[in-house]
């Protein structure tokens, strides 16, 4: 892959941070991965999200996980996360709310048409407002549609920009701004719903267990790529609605996973998907296995 | 991709790829009976469009089929239903953010589920063109024509042309792409019909050859980024303005709308060249002037006639783009003028408004004949609201 050149006459004119997304971009690298989050700060550096907020682990988490991250794009929403995305170094979208499986058909369908010998992504990140309540006729359409994007929802259980209403994803009975009287309906069980409406492969989890997001993301985005609509729900808890310090989150999360908890992780791979994902994993371990042969 | 380079060459429907000025002024033309939904279909079918989405609503509903029809015959690259007008208007958005040419297609109730994403398009400079069949928007339901939807898509930030006849909606919709993208404008435009008076009757136009098509838009000619990762992106900025200070939201947020509306006036020198002056004028020197846009001029025309034959002689203003308001125009125009009517198919009578703000001695603007809900303007309605008022003003003015 051809590296961002900054011509030389320029270089020293060019901001640091543009000098240093040129010369330490992890861009092309095959199996970037949540361990390079602590080296390679080019695609996310500061958040202007509040301290210790878990979306904020989980955003890195994401970005470095993006196998393809020189060809994607990514499109959010309104809602804490789009104070974020004015720091990512890949093209990103904000335009409304809840409109952003819709912004992000129109926009897969253009680049498929536009670069029909390259590989682009699109993948959508917003919040649980964005994603089931206002925006969910958009989320779902999208998924019956087919359109091969991936869907990422940061579920934080209300709406936290505007501070703290009720969420459709928000727990029965957890009294927030708007359910003054305790939320009257169970947690809208989207992992089940997009994986009735089309989706090919559906995590749900919290962000306490990098490892596994990491795996989930690839997945997602690969299925996405090759098959059609993929969806992943993470557990980013609003620390400061729910009344945590900054240091609280991890453990918000980890209580929050057990067996029979909110968010046991869950995930559901359609048998087109399956096939495809273990066609995946057999040649990245053959590859494996060829450099370990030729270093010996 | 130098887009004046393909000029000369055949895109993959054998058409073949011409300068606009050749569209639209030196192609033959040959006349065809057609109705204004049948005018969509040939314009697009011309207009190198790459993404269309489509939702139902009279009177527009047949043009948006027929855009279908194009993408099956392979001169439109995608096409799809969407959901809700909201959806399809951010769907447009996506599509343009990734650097298509886009077309779409809406009406009334429509336009107004649709408005969210109006400001937004204009505000992310994504050169869309929406054609807007215009229809009542109100309760008890009306499905007529009534331009109170265009009143409202005022200060958006969009360019707005209204066209009077099928022909020059034809002339509207190749002329719109080029101006809405050009690098010193790049904001969408409305092109607005009157709901059934345009779309739904039959009228004689010119077509110039199938077998020729527009430059196809150049994503790279934008003056923002065309969102593809094809340049290289950078991490924007340290502190998101919206959050950080109210001092630079505001600097941001104010030059960034007045760049908007200055890229609106921009399109001034496009529009001239491409569909020639803003306004049109018939006897300017007339001591009464009807001045209005759409089918209101047309039946405008009429009621010039009428009082003729009593000896009253009127001219006509007939205005064509709405955004930008032609406000030096008008004013030369209606120099002479005594009286100035403005007919409009709205209860709101919001032309006569914009007129009124913009000229000297405004107490000649006579805010009417209005017709909402669907009526034809008859007329002979028309008529009598001159007549009215020069019998109430007769020392005042001789017609
Ligand atoms: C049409 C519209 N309605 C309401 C709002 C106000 N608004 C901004 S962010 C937000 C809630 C966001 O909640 P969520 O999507 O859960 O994201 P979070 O902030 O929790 O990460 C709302 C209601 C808006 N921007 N637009
Ligand atoms: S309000 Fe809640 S979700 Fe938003 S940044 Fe703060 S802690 Fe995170």
């Amino acid at each position: 892959m051809d590296k961002i050149k900054i011509n030389d006459e320029f270089f020293d004119i060019m901001p640091p941070e543009y000098q240093e997304l040129v010369e330490e971009a992890t861009y092309g690298k095959e199996d970037r991965g949540w361990k390079d989050v602590g080296v390679a700060k080019e695609l996310i550096e500061e958040h202007s999200l509040c301290a210790g907020c878990p979306e904020s682990i989980a955003f890195r988490y994401v970005l470095a996980c993006l196998p393809n991250p020189q060809d994607t794009v990514m499109v959010g929403s309104t809602g804490c996360t789009s104070l974020v995305f004015p720091h990512v170094a890949i093209h990103n979208i904000h335009s409304l709310f809840g409109n952003q499986n819709a912004v992000a058909s129109g926009l897969k369908r253009t680049l498929a048409l536009r670069f029909p010998d390259k590989v682009k992504d699109v993948v959508v990140l917003a919040g649980d407002g964005a994603t089931v309540d206002i925006g969910l006729d958009m989320t779902l359409q999208s998924w019956f549609r087919q359109e091969k994007f991936t869907t990422i929802c940061f579920d934080n259980e209300l709406y936290a920009n505007t501070g703290g209403q009720e969420s459709g994803l928000m727990q029965k009975g957890f009294v927030g701004k708007m359910a003054p009287a305790g939320k009257k309906f169970d947690k809208v069980p989207l992992p089940e719903i997009a994986r009735d409406s089309g989706c090919h492969y559906v995590a749900m989890m919290t962000v306490s267990k990098p490892n596994r997001v990491e795996k989930a993301i690839r997945n997602a985005i690969l299925v996405a790529r090759e098959i059609g609509p993929t969806y992943i729900q993470l557990y980013t808890p609003c620390i400061l609605e729910i009344g945590k310090q900054m240091m609280e989150g991890l453990q918000e999360m980890r209580d929050s996973e057990g067996p029979g908890k909110r968010f046991e992780f869950k995930e559901y791979i359609s048998d087109e998907a399956k096939v495809f994902l273990d066609e995946v994993d057999a040649e990245r371990k053959a590859k494996k296995k060829a450099l370990r042969a030729a270093r010996a | 991709m130098d887009t004046k380079s393909l000029v000369g060459t055949y895109n993959k429907k054998g058409q073949k790829i011409v300068e606009p000025e050749y569209m639209l002024f030196e192609a033959p033309r040959t006349q065809e009976f057609m109705t204004g939904s049948e005018v969509v279909k040939e314009g697009i079918r011309r207009a190198s469009v790459d993404v269309s989405i489509a939702y139902p609503i009279t009177p527009q509903s047949e043009a948006a089929a027929l855009v279908g029809e194009l993408y099956v015959e392979g001169y439109v690259g995608e096409y799809f239903r969407g959901e809700n007008e909201f959806a399809v208007m951010s769907e447009c958005a996506g599509a343009s953010f990734g650097g298509a040419r886009v077309f779409t297609t809406t009406s009334g109730p429509g336009t107004l589920r649709a408005y969210e994403n109006f400001p937004m398009w204009a505000g992310s400079r994504l050169p869309i063109l929406i054609n807007v069949m215009v229809r009542g928007v109100n309760s008890p339901l009306s499905i007529q024509p009534d331009t109170l939807e265009m009143g409202m898509i005022l200060e958006t930030g969009m360019l707005i042309w209204h066209a009077e006849t099928a022909q020059e909606f034809l002339d509207f919709l190749l002329a719109g792409f080029i101006v809405a993208e050009e690098p010193d404008v790049h904001i969408p435009i409305a092109v607005c019909i009157d709901g059934f008076f345009v779309s739904h009757t039959k009228d004689m136009v010119m077509l110039p050859p199938a077998d020729i098509t527009l430059t196809p838009y150049d994503p790279y000619r934008s003056p923002v980024p065309c969102m593809d990762m094809e340049v290289p992106p950078i991490r924007m900025m340290r502190d998101p303005f919206v959050m950080k200070s109210n001092y630079i939201s505001y600097a941001t947020h104010a030059s960034w709308q007045q760049e908007v509306r200055a890229a609106c006036e921009r399109s001034r020198k496009h529009t001239i060249r491409l569909i020639g002056g803003l306004i049109e004028e018939e006897r300017t020197d007339a001591d009464i002037l009807i001045v209005s846009s759409g089918t209101a001029v047309a039946q405008g025309r009429e009621a010039v006639r009428l009082l003729a034959d009593e000896g009253i002689r009127v001219g006509i203003v007939k205005i064509k783009t709405i955004r930008p308001f032609p406000h030096e125009e008008l004013r030369q125009a209606t120099k002479n003028a005594k009286l100035i009517f403005v007919p409009e198919f709205n209860v709101a009578g919001w032309m006569a408004r914009e007129i009124k703000a913009i000229l000297p001695d405004n107490e000649r603007v006579i805010a009417g004949p209005h017709v909402c809900g669907g009526m034809t303007m008859p007329p002979e309605v028309i008529v009598k609201e001159i007549k009215k008022v020069l019998a109430g003003r007769k020392e005042a003015v001789h017609g």
